[in-house]
Order: C-alpha cells, then structure tokens, then sequence
C-alpha cells in the first residue's frame, strides 16, 4: 500500500456497448493492484450518478449519440482533471456513427413504422427520453479530451499498459500488439 | 555506377536512376508510403514518404537519389507531420476498422500503428458515399478510398483497360468507374487484373472472402508495417 492519496477514477459508457467496460475488468487480478492506487467515483461499477468535483481521471466508452450522452460528457470534463477516451465509438463514433449518412427521420421511420412486422407502431416521444442528435460524433469533436485508448475494444492490455503509464506519470504509448483499431 | 547517401545516419548505397524510397528499400530501411508502389510510376501525391533531403522537404518516391545527399525521415518532426497527414485521411473518408474487412491487412491502418496515431485528432467529414457491389466478384466500397490512385495505374497501365479514374479536383476529387452507367459489373474488370490487387485499403474487396482469416492473424497483425517486406498485398 501506498501512502500516497488515491487518485479518484470515474468511468461511464455514452453511445458504446459497454464492451470496453468489460475489457476493463479483463485486467483481471491486476485490479487489486490498481485499487492500491486509485478508488472508483461515478462509475457502472460503483452506481455512483454523478461525478464528485475533484475526479483525476475520467474514462469515456461510446460516442456522442444523444443529448443525454453530452451533458454527461461536460460533466465529466468539469469534473475530471484528465480524460481518456476509451474505444472505437469514444475515438471516431464507430458502429452508432455508421448511421451518420442517413437522415435521423428515415432512420426512426423505419425502425418504429415501416419495418415489417410493425402494427400501429409510433416514435417514441416521451420528454424523458433524451434527444438523439442528427449524427453521431466522436467525444473530442466536443469536450477537450487528453489520452486515447484505440480498439474495438482495446484489450485489457492495453487499457493495463495506458493506466500505469500515466500512474508513473509517463506519456502514454501502445506498441506493436496493443495498438488496434479492430 | 554505385553510390551511396546517408538516410539517418545510414549509409545507403543506390544506383544512378534510383529514387530514395527505392535505394531505402533495397536496404532494407522502411519509409512510410501510401501511392507507392514498387512496380508502378510514382504518383507523388499522398506525401506520406516526405523526408528532408540537406534540410528540405521532398517526397521520397520521386526524388532521385544523389551522391552525398543527407536524408532524414525518422524524426519526430517527419513523423508527426505524417501522422498529421494520415489522421487527415482517416476524417475525410469513413474508415470504421472493427467493420472492415480489411482490417489487420490494411496499409492504412499499419501506417498509422507504425506512426503512433492514438485518435483521428480532427472532426470527421462522414461523407456519404454509396457501395457498388454490382460485380458479382468484387465490391467496391468508396467510402475508404485515400486517392492513391494505384487501381487507376495498374488498370491504365498493366491491364490496358481503364476501369477507373480520379474525378473532380481538390476536396471534391474521388474515384469513379470508367462505365456509362458508372457500375464495375459494366465494365470488362476481373478478379485476374492487377487492378484488382494494388488497393492497399477496403475499397476493393473480393467477395466471399472476406473473415476467411480472423482478425489478430493477418499480415500486419503478425509485425508492424516497418518490418513487413512486401506491404503491398495482404489478401
């Protein structure tokens, strides 16, 4: 154990599949040796809502799809000294992004009214659900982001290797085995 | 008659005709290229392969190699200018690797492994640009092409048939299918060309073939591009 404070950690998934999120915990045992350095704030693996004021370090999995999507993207930004873009869909949209040429009303049509199979089918509209955007967009088209972690997903590896990087207060790099975009 | 630069520091021999890229890699030395290709002209255009020859910037795959010349094309400067470059490519068209079929084989996505590119860095275009899977043994998919050119080569000039060319200038320029009704099934093209080989992208995709080698066990999946002898074909 360090006797050095914990640095905080906050993950969330925006418009991902939360396949990243189980790379994350393909570190396996290493994450007993990563809880001797940081502690979980918001995260899916806390339930914790929202984000304390004085995070270290955010992790986003997903793009932006929603208006949902990027006020919790701001609320990390402001409440996270360093964000990490974790995956294809963080970094350049990716499978949600593949929607990107076709306009959202054609998309809604089909899904809710002209797929076969639908009977008296209707776009949801309830106001609680959030507004999806016109296209999808990679998390660094809105907020600042810091560090990249490309894969689809990135392995646990790479995710490991990243993470103590910047613990032992390295610039981050993936070689040859650990840079994938696939 | 034989002579020889520096590329790096490395003593490189040459002989007279040579551009740089070739003597380099002769040598054996990697230099990142995108529209080079070592069996046709070059095409100068993806200045991937720019290094600084005495001090000053020069695509490699055209300038002849001279006696004396001091290259430099590993630094940190050069690279980052052709990551710059490549993160470009990658915003202009729609490269979602986890989806493509040439993954893992892909020029593209080596070169921007072999340069450390860890985000696309610029906004994304998201063009909309249609498929033709018309042929009943080839797809194309535009919405990968960096305009290399090398399927217009080798179809000009190793098939003698003219199946595609650049259209448009600038931003605008793109890929067309030399057909009236601009479908590759209305053309003479055929999985034999050459044309049908160079693409060193997605967008020229035999059908049928496409996972028959799972992701993780393709060419640059194995070693990184700079590594790789003939980066040329991968499928």
């Amino acid at each position: 154990m360090t006797d050095k404070k914990k640095l905080k950690v906050a993950t969330t998934s925006l418009a991902g599949c939360f396949g990243c999120h189980m790379s994350f915990l393909d570190i396996d045992e290493r994450l007993f040796t990563l809880l001797e350095h940081i502690e979980f704030d918001r995260s899916p693996l806390t339930d914790i809502k929202t984000c304390s004021p004085d995070c270290d370090i955010g992790i986003i999995e997903g793009g932006l799809c929603n208006a949902e999507n990027v006020h919790v993207l701001r609320e990390f930004r402001k409440n996270c000294k360093i964000l990490i873009a974790m995956g294809a869909c963080a970094i350049n949209g990716g499978l949600p992004a593949q929607r990107n040429h076709l306009p959202l009303t054609t998309i809604l049509e089909e899904v809710y009214h002209t797929s076969p199979g639908l009977a008296n089918g209707m776009i949801p509209n309830d106001p609680e659900l959030p507004l999806p955007l016109n296209q999808v967009h990679p998390i660094h088209e809105v907020v600042k982001i810091d560090y990249f972690i490309p894969g689809c997903p990135p392995s646990g590896d790479a995710i490991w290797k990243v993470l103590t990087d910047l613990l032992a207060g390295k610039e981050p790099t993936l070689e040859h085995g650990l840079m994938h975009y696939d | 008659m034989s002579h020889t630069f520096t590329l790096d520091g490395k003593v490189i021999p040459f002989v007279d005709g040579q551009t740089i890229i070739q003597a380099a890699s002769a040598a054996g030395v990697f230099i990142p290229h995108l529209c080079y290709h070592p069996e046709f002209k070059p095409h100068g255009s993806c200045k991937l392969c720019t290094v600084k020859v005495n001090g000053r910037h020069t695509a490699s795959c055209t300038m002849r190699a001279a006696p004396g010349m001091v290259v430099e094309s590993e630094t940190e400067e050069i690279n980052a200018e052709r990551r710059a470059l490549t993160q470009m490519l990658f915003v202009e068209g729609n490269h979602f690797c986890p989806s493509c079929e040439k993954s893992g084989n892909c020029q593209l996505q080596a070169t921007a492994y072999h340069l450390g590119m860890m985000s696309p860095h610029y906004d994304h275009f998201f063009p909309n640009r249609a498929v033709d899977a018309s042929h009943p043994e080839v797809l194309l998919d535009f919405n990968r092409c960096i305009l290399c050119s090398l399927c217009v080569r080798a179809s000009r000039d190793v098939d003698g048939k003219n199946v595609f060319g650049l259209s448009g200038r600038g931003i605008k320029t793109h890929l067309i299918v030399n057909a009236k009704s601009g479908q590759l099934a209305d053309t003479d093209f055929t999985l034999d060309d050459k044309a049908a080989q160079v693409c060193p992208v997605g967008v020229i995709l035999k059908k049928r073939r496409g996972f028959a080698v799972p992701i993780g066990e393709r060419k640059f999946d194995k070693a990184p591009i700079s590594e790789t002898a003939d980066t040329t074909e991968g499928r």
